[in-house]
């Protein structure tokens, strides 16, 4: 371990109780690097950050990692389970490998990157968080997606953008079928600027944007319609 | 909400480690239901020994000498059981159906936890972290094993409500989830002539693929068959003495994860459960997709 290293605080979740992490993290005015070693599948690790540190968490986590984070910069080396990023409001969550169903759901900014592939629902109700998904993603991807940009670089399970409302997708492979009211759209040169973007912060710069799809509503549920007047 | 895990050993030099890896994957799984929780584990010499046929009977309030009297009385063989705290454990030479059947004629009340060879099943009331100490799981041997923590939604918290099920010979399942259909699915089986031990849900879906396995069909084909059949969400483990299968619902809302390596394959609702497996590091780990059976067989190695 260089000198380095040695300056950033380690937790060790095998002993240290997962609380006392979560609040050491929660401390007023925290600044600097953390990280987090053993988490052997634990539920809730570095939950509700709301300051502009980066903490590093080594090992598979389970359910709700890095929720409802705020400016902070999450590293995950392994894989996350269920509602992984949920509720992001601003800052970064970088996941090495897969996610579990829900990532990223009702998030409202920030930008989530998974490495791997996401389970069913990615991104579900998302209302301004960006989303990177370096593999494929689970079936009703996208469902009801308020706002924001999801971009997958692999491919798409069943009902892709199910009732979307204003939430924009780029799709590298092919969705098994697409949701209710979500059709390809024209994507112009300010979709590839946005898409660019978006594949640079992820780090997957060399992704050539034009061979990605793009994906919205077709406004043609009732939401979106007159006949819904009354 | 219920934890389901399961563990297939490939490698017989793991079979000594099979109870103690199995016990870690079900207390961890404990605060995902601690009412009541079971087990079945496959080649566990002392419980069910090589080339017999056994039976589990749980609850009894006899000790094991009166059991292996009446049961050989009923078979008319030499019957030997063992008491493993609530349960009693039979075996004879004999095919287990015969040896479950002469159980139930001689206690028409007890229930019948499981039959086969090579298998032994205990279930009951409580936590799962108390009863597998006090069945002594940790020190349990073989080459499979399944488990189930449960937290009732669907029926009564009894040992008869308690999974596995283990319906037909050799045969087990555990279940995360909840069938809505499973009244009506009970009530065809009935008139097909099945027998059931309870309300539950999910005894339906073992008595289901019993039902299918006895008409001759294959595992995949039987799983199909439920995903066809039943409604709700669910996660499936179905094992039996040569077999590992894995199965979710459409839906997949309830969690499921799969690991793999050389040496074994694992599954869990959680991931933290299988984190204190050997090799678990370098493990190929996944999530099952919805509808899809995954499924494992037994290479027969000498141990």
């Amino acid at each position: 371990m260089s000198s380095a290293d040695e300056a950033v605080p380690a937790f060790d979740l095998s002993t240290t109780p997962l609380r006392e992490v979560n609040q050491a993290l929660h401390a007023a005015g925290l600044e600097g690097e953390y990280v987090i070693e053993n988490p052997r599948g634990a539920h809730n690790v570095a939950v509700g950050l709301d300051a502009p540190v980066k903490v590093t968490v080594n090992g598979h986590l389970g359910y709700y990692a890095a929720g409802m984070n705020q400016q902070a910069e999450v590293v995950i080396n392994g894989n996350a389970g269920t509602g992984l990023a949920e509720n992001m409001m601003s800052g970064t969550v970088h996941v090495t490998g897969s996610a579990s169903q829900s990532a990223g759901a009702t998030g409202r900014g920030g930008l989530l990157v998974i490495d791997g592939d996401a389970g069913a629902r990615c991104g579900i109700s998302m209302k301004g968080i960006d989303i990177v998904v370096g593999g494929d993603v689970g079936h009703m991807s996208a469902f009801m997606a308020q706002k924001g940009r999801l971009v997958v670089r692999g491919d798409a399970g069943d009902a892709l953008g199910d009732s979307l409302y204003e939430a924009r997708i780029y799709l590298r492979g092919t969705a098994k079928s697409l949701g209710a009211d979500c059709v390809e759209k024209e994507l112009r040169p300010e979709h590839l600027q946005e898409l660019a973007g978006l594949l640079k912060a992820a780090g997957f710069e060399d992704d050539d944007p034009a061979s990605y799809k793009r994906y919205g509503s077709a406004r043609t549920l009732y939401h979106f319609t007159h006949e819904n007047e009354y | 909400m219920c934890g389901i895990v399961g563990l297939h050993l490939r490698s017989p030099e793991l079979y000594s480690r099979l109870g103690e890896l199995l016990t870690g994957m079900l207390c961890e799984m404990e605060d995902r239901g601690a009412d009541s929780a079971g087990i079945a584990v496959y080649g566990n010499e002392d419980w069910s020994p090589r080339g017999k046929g056994s039976v589990s009977l749980i609850d009894i309030d006899v000790t094991a000498e009166t059991v292996a009297a009446a049961l050989g009385a009923e078979s008319g063989t030499e019957v030997t059981a063992i008491t493993v705290d609530n349960v009693v454990l039979a075996n004879a030479d004999v095919d287990s159906e015969a040896l479950m059947a002469a159980a139930k004629k001689a206690y028409p009340h007890v229930l019948i936890g499981g039959f086969g060879e090579d298998l032994a099943v205990l279930k009951g009331v409580g936590a799962p972290r108390a009863l597998a100490e006090s069945w002594g799981l940790a020190k349990a041997r073989g080459w499979q094993g399944v488990g189930h923590t449960r937290m009732a939604t669907e029926s009564a918290v009894t040992s008869s409500g308690a999974h596995p099920y283990a319906v037909g010979p050799g045969e087990c399942l555990v279940h995360n989830g909840s069938f809505s259909n499973h009244a009506t699915i009970r009530r065809d089986l009935r008139a097909a002539g099945v027998e059931f031990d309870s309300e539950n849900d999910t005894e339906v879906g073992a008595r289901f693929v019993a039902h299918r396995l006895a008409d001759g069909k294959g595992v995949d084909e039987a799983l199909t068959d439920l995903t066809r059949t039943f409604d709700g969400f669910y996660t499936l483990l179905v094992s039996n003495r040569d077999s590992f299968a894995v199965v979710r619902d459409a839906i997949a809302c309830k969690p499921a994860v799969i690991a793999e390596t050389d040496d074994w394959v694992a599954m869990a609702s959680e991931y933290r459960a299988l984190a204190h497996l050997p090799g678990v590091e370098n493990a190929r780990i996944w999530e099952p997709e919805p509808e899809v059976i995954y499924h494992w067989n037994r290479q027969e190695v000498s141990a």
